[in-house]
């Protein structure tokens, strides 16, 4: 562990009148058996970002959870500007300046921003006056920090980069000195992730102490000052980022040697066993949210999706698997042509042999009351080998389980054990599990090491090569640009609803994919 | 066309007259949804709170007293269903229905050990309800054509609970739209969790909007009794907490709709005591209990209908829990 | 994720049986409260419901015979919540049953019961099933609230038979609506008389085979939920409908299926009532066992090992509480809707109230946690 020394960024702001901005000192947390926190001592300093990172579980969100008063730590203590604070809830944590940007936005999409903005700072039983003071205040918060957000437009019609702005600026508004961020870039497209840094550094330079919560390692080295790794609740290792490299931190996460590289061979495509052409989706307020999607997936290959959250590849995938209806378009499965308003359901694809790994685990690739086995067999629970006839045998449907645990390596081996008590990373497992099974021709899969570890991602990552090389087709979605650099034979960029640019994994770059995602033209961009 | 003119007014004085329990338990309603709290049991809280108004004025003589009794019994039951559903996080739509049941046994209980009527309460003297009120001017000008017919006949000559009931629903729109306390309720109920990284504590606020159903509910049932009629009968809302309901979902879930909404179902109940007996042309004469289930398969029907495109609150229904 | 505060921590008795009895005597304690505000005595008075329950064997027919009634209606409940569905709507589709029940005893003369029986219970579950299919298709394709709608449904049912009774069905020339008796070869044997045939004397009770077909349905049902795909594709809905959906599973078919089952279940009882110990149509024949169903399906935690349980001690209750009335004219019967009530009270919306207490009693303590 290298020593923690302090080096304010250079800036021309007043001198900070205390040494740290707030100072987290043997703070232990448990819920349970499980140890969230262990003893746990971190030092913020003033006019700075300091990064924190670590996989999941290992304590980070606890933590600022309780420095923002949503828990209490069992023992420990927490001094704001050097003296100490109890922080009962997040009244006094806003009252002490410290303010917290989450992963999922806490607005209420219903209302306009200024109704967000005013939620609990109303300064008054009636909301005329209130917000007359308002506007005035988020002029002068708007000028010092170049943050513009519409004051009256409702949250709903905002897109996902602005409502982040407006999350920053509620912090601002109640005089955060400390500003957390949970996560902030998953949501965000390249020159959005460059938008928040600017915001980051100027309030760097206004004094205020900025911590970021990621798991993006090459955030860390671009934006922070200081670094510290989180691993099983405990403080592993303090960097100043300046002097340390992404190898040596995800090591550090993981606290072994990390394996980042996914190693494969070059991709033999074969024949075209899905294609798409023309597809519109309209979705139920009559806004078109993928447009004239064309698209075609060779054995043999892995063909990435990339793009923001949010920009169609969703809808992509569910109207590939069955689970959504498209309005306009063919799709070709195997030969076989599907037109709009066919009768192409999740049971169809299967049947037809696709497999589908869904974005959003917990929603639909899993029930999470039904015990590991139950949703072992989700999507397959009409297959003859489980039972005769109407029956369902659940001494196979278990040893099945079992089986498919063993071969993925979930832990716990334990068939009969809730699905929701298995951590993410295993429940991701034995989904993949369940899905490759069936030797899918085709397989699509959707965030596929979203909220699992660096251990489990290097298995994952494993196994879809594998599929691939056994000559089966994969459509691979996914936020992490670097997953899809790494696993892609072939690599479609999606924006507002369209395919805007196809490279293949040669010529891609995470300039080139950038600035396609951001809806530059490909050509222009070199 | 002088007669169908005071027959037309005859018909919206009787729907203001119907409307009213409804109103005021729609109202219940749409602060509680409004935080995310459903509401099953305004029937529970109105049978309840009739019976205790009814009870107490027939023991006490006084109308008034009735009504605080009344508000009290349904505040009781409101605090157990918001004990349930918030602090203990049960299921909000079991707990409604579990209340109501309750409602149903408890007053036929009481009722039947207290007066020994079979479950009734004894009718209750002018002097122990709610009396018309006659508007100011409302005798000079009834003699003026159309107007003041209009005046005296409809306007004037309600009691004093349908004139509140109306009152408050320009009063929920500017709680709810132009409070703090207003947006606070709106907010929790469609992202508690914002509310609650806010500051605001969530519990506290949801407590709030049910007891302000409770007291709603209470009027409701006082007017059932002691102004509508003159004393308790077994069962006497009939279903009228769930038509509520139906109203506040027609509504939307805003203070004017459902105003209309209710005012619709008490038109249609109004009708039906005009329709019995009468021969319908081609089809003889209407059945009376066709004319009785009027009211519900209108329900059936307009939930069916138009309901389909009605978004509730987004946490309505669902009990807050802190995330880890 | 959450750190596991399901009933995994608990051993299975305590969430199957413990809990139900926590219930239990919760709500007959707030009963005791209700009877000590009218100033009875009690213990006295339940003491006189346990006797008139199980005291005789003419009690205890009774009590069974009702508890055939409630065991159908906590199967339609309980089949609607594996679904995720409130189904309120049991009394309306019993009532609709008895009045398929009714009508083919009424049409098919004076064949003999073992061979009206299959047809009768066709009758009930088929006219059931229509009163809950329809508000299911109504939650599936349009959305409306299934509680409200099968409220609805509950007094329009009202409505329908008492206009069918008085306009239709009446037996001619007379005064209280009421239905041509079937003829004495359809009626159901009393289990009385079937015990007499073994040498058991029992004293008359309008207990009936049909007790048979509720411990057969509550095997079927098990066997349906648990075991077949079908059951599978229900429990999945009613957890998570949109892994239902991943998972190639229609919900609105599934919806409108369970409603379905959940009616025609709750229509069962006609043959109960009406095949079994009426022998003619009539009115207000559910009597209120169409809400009690809710509550035993609650206490017996939507499990037909824990209904039928449930069902004896709500049949206890009925049976206690109208020989309450000889000794304790000022209790009426319907303290067994305030237990009812309280029963679903604590059991439906307040059972994580002493979940964490008994958590805290069966898991041992972790080593090394300071308290």
């Amino acid at each position: 562990m290298h020593a923690v020394t302090v080096t304010p960024a250079p800036h021309s702001a007043p001198k900070p009148t205390h040494q740290w901005a707030v100072e987290l000192v043997g703070i232990d947390k448990r819920f349970g058996p499980v140890h969230a926190n262990k003893d746990v001592t971190l030092r913020f300093a003033p006019a700075s970002i300091h990064g924190l990172v670590g996989e999941n579980g290992a304590g980070k969100s606890t933590l600022m959870s309780i420095l923002y008063g949503f828990y209490q730590a069992d023992s420990g203590q927490i001094l704001v500007r050097g003296r100490e604070v109890e922080i009962k809830g997040s009244q006094d944590a806003i009252g002490m300046g410290i303010g917290m940007v989450h992963q999922h936005f806490m607005l209420v999409e219903t209302f306009t921003v200024l109704e967000n903005l005013l939620l609990g700072h109303e300064g008054g039983p009636l909301l005329a006056p209130a917000v007359a003071r308002a506007r005035q205040k988020v002029a002068a918060l708007e000028r010092t920090f170049g943050l513009e957000v519409p004051l009256d437009a409702l949250v709903s019609d905002l897109p996902v980069g602005v409502q982040q702005r407006v999350e920053i600026l509620k912090a601002l508004y109640r005089g955060a000195d400390v500003l957390i961020l949970d996560e902030p870039t998953a949501v965000l497209s390249p020159p959005e992730v460059e938008q928040l840094f600017r915001i980051l550094e100027r309030l760097r330079t206004e004094g205020r102490t900025v911590v970021l919560i990621t798991h993006k390692l090459k955030e860390i080295m671009a934006i922070t000052d200081h670094v510290s790794v989180l691993r099983r609740g405990a403080v592993v290792a303090e960097f100043a980022t300046a002097e340390t490299n992404r190898q040596e931190l995800a090591d550090a996460m993981v606290g072994r040697k990390a394996n980042l590289e996914v190693v494969k061979a070059p991709a033999q495509p074969g024949a075209v066993l899905l294609s798409a052409e023309g597809v519109n989706v309209v979705d139920a307020r009559g806004v078109t949210t993928l447009k004239n999607a064309g698209l075609s997936v060779r054995a043999g290959e892995i063909v990435g999706v990339a793009g923001v959250a949010g920009n169609g590849q969703s809808e992509l995938l569910e109207v590939l698997s069955g689970m959504l209806p498209f309005a306009s378009g063919r799709l070709t499965v195997k030969g076989e042509t599907l037109k709009a308003g066919s009768a192409y359901d999740p049971a169809d694809a299967r049947r037809r042999g696709i497999a589908h790994v869904p974005e959003d685990r917990l929603k639909l690739a899993v029930v999470k009351e039904f015990s590991a086995a139950q949703s072992a067999i989700l999507g397959y629970q009409e297959e003859k080998a489980l039972g005769t006839g109407w029956r369902l045998d659940w001494k196979r449907v278990t040893a099945k389980t079992a089986e498919l645990m063993e071969r993925f390596d979930v832990r716990p081996r334990d068939p009969a054990l809730r699905t929701a008590l298995f951590s993410g990373g295993n429940q991701q497992k034995l989904v993949m599990a369940r899905e490759m099974e069936q030797e899918p021709d085709i397989l699509l899969v959707g965030q596929p090491t979203r909220g699992v570890d660096i251990g489990a991602i290097a298995f994952i990552h494993k196994q879809l090569v594998g599929l691939r090389d056994r000559g089966k087709a994969i459509l691979l979605v996914s936020a992490e640009l670097d997953e899809i650099m790494a696993l892609s034979d072939r690599i479609l960029v999606m924006c507002d609803g369209e395919i805007v640019g196809e490279l293949s994994a040669a010529e891609a770059t995470e300039g080139r994919i950038g600035s396609m995602m951001a809806g530059v033209a490909s050509g222009e961009e070199q | 066309m002088i007669d169908s003119y005071f027959w037309l007014l005859s018909l919206l004085d009787s729907t203001l007259r119907l409307a009213t329990p409804l109103l005021l338990a729609a109202l219940a309603g749409f602060y509680s949804e409004r935080a995310g709290v459903v509401d099953i049991g305004l029937e529970g809280k109105m049978l309840m709170a009739a019976f205790a108004a009814a009870a107490t004025a027939a023991a006490t003589g006084s109308a008034g007293l009735g009504l605080l009794a009344a508000i009290g019994a349904s505040l009781a039951l409101a605090l157990l269903h918001g004990f349930a559903c918030i602090t203990h996080r049960g299921n909000q739509v079991v707990s409604g229905v579990a209340l109501n049941i309750v409602a149903m046994g408890l007053t036929a209980v009481l009722g039947n050990a207290w007066f020994e009527m079979g479950g009734r309460t004894p009718n209750l003297p002018a002097s122990a309800r709610f009396g018309e009120l006659t508007l100011p001017l409302a005798e000079t000008l009834h003699g003026i054509p159309v107007l003041g017919s209009l005046y005296y006949e409809l306007i004037s000559g309600h009691n004093i609970l349908v004139y509140l009931a109306l009152v408050l629903v320009p009063v929920t729109a500017w709680i709810a739209y132009r409070t703090r306390f207003g947006l606070r309720l709106r907010a929790v109920g469609e992202n508690p969790a914002a509310v609650d990284t806010a500051g605001i504590s969530v519990p506290a606020l949801r407590y709030q909007a049910v007891l302000i159903a409770g007291l709603l509910c209470g009027i409701a049932g006082a007017y059932l009794s002691t102004a509508q009629g003159a004393g308790f009968q077994t069962n006497m809302t009939a279903g009228k907490g769930y038509l509520a309901l139906a109203a506040l979902i027609l509504g939307k879930w805003k203070p004017v709709p459902t105003l209309l909404a209710c005012l619709l179902f008490a038109a249609a109940d109004a009708l039906q005591t005009r329709l019995q007996g009468v021969v319908m042309p081609g089809l003889g004469e209407v059945p009376v209990q066709l004319i009785e289930a009027l009211p519900y398969l209108l329900t059936v029907l307009l939930l069916a209908g138009f309901v389909g495109k009605a978004i509730p609150p987004k946490a309505s229904g669902r009990p807050y829990v802190k995330e880890r | 994720m959450s750190a596991g505060t399901g009933s995994d921590n608990l051993p299975w008795w305590a969430t199957a049986v413990l809990l139900p009895v926590i219930n239990v005597v919760l709500a007959l304690i707030v009963s005791a409260l209700v009877i000590l505000a009218i100033g009875e005595n009690p213990l006295g008075a339940m003491w006189t419901m346990v006797q008139g329950a199980l005291g005789t064997s003419e009690g205890l027919g009774y009590t069974l015979y009702y508890a055939t009634s409630l065991i159908f209606t906590a199967l339609a409940v309980a089949v609607a919540f594996h679904g995720g569905l409130f189904n309120i709507g049991g009394e309306g589709q019993a009532y609709l049953g008895g009045l398929g029940v009714g009508l083919v005893c009424l049409a098919v003369g004076n064949m003999p019961w073992y061979l009206v029986l299959p047809l009768s219970v066709l009758g009930g579950a088929a006219f059931g099933a229509l009163w809950g299919a329809i508000p299911g298709y109504l939650q599936a394709y349009r959305g409306s609230h299934i509680v409200i709608t099968t409220i609805m449904f509950n007094f329009i049912a009202s409505s329908l038979m008492v206009y069918l009774m008085v306009n239709v069905l009446i037996r001619p020339g007379q005064m209280s609506p009421e239905s041509a008796p079937f003829d004495k070869a359809t009626f159901l044997p009393l289990v009385q008389d079937m015990a007499a045939a073994i040498g058991i004397q029992m004293n008359p009770s309008p207990l009936n085979f049909s007790l048979f077909l509720a411990l057969a349905a509550c095997v079927l049902v098990w066997a349906f939920i648990w075991h077949t795909r079908w059951g599978f594709a229900l429990r999945t809905v009613g957890a998570n409908e949109n892994a239902a959906r991943y998972a190639g599973i229609d919900p609105k078919k599934v919806i409108i299926l369970a409603m379905a089952l959940s009616g025609a279940l709750a229509g069962l009882l006609g043959v109960n009532e009406i095949h079994g110990v009426q022998h003619r149509l009539l009115l207000n024949f559910p009597a209120g066992m169409g809400f009690t169903g809710i509550a035993v399906a609650l206490m017996g935690r939507n499990h037909p090992a824990g209904i039928v349980p449930a069902a004896i001690l709500f049949g206890m209750l009925y049976q206690g509480g109208t020989e309450l009335i000889f000794d304790y004219p000022s209790i009426s019967r319907e303290l067994v809707v305030v237990i009812q009530g309280v029963v679903i009270l604590f059991a439906g919306a307040l059972e994580h109230m002493f979940r964490p207490a008994l958590i805290r009693l069966f898991t041992p303590k972790p080593a090394g946690v300071s308290r």
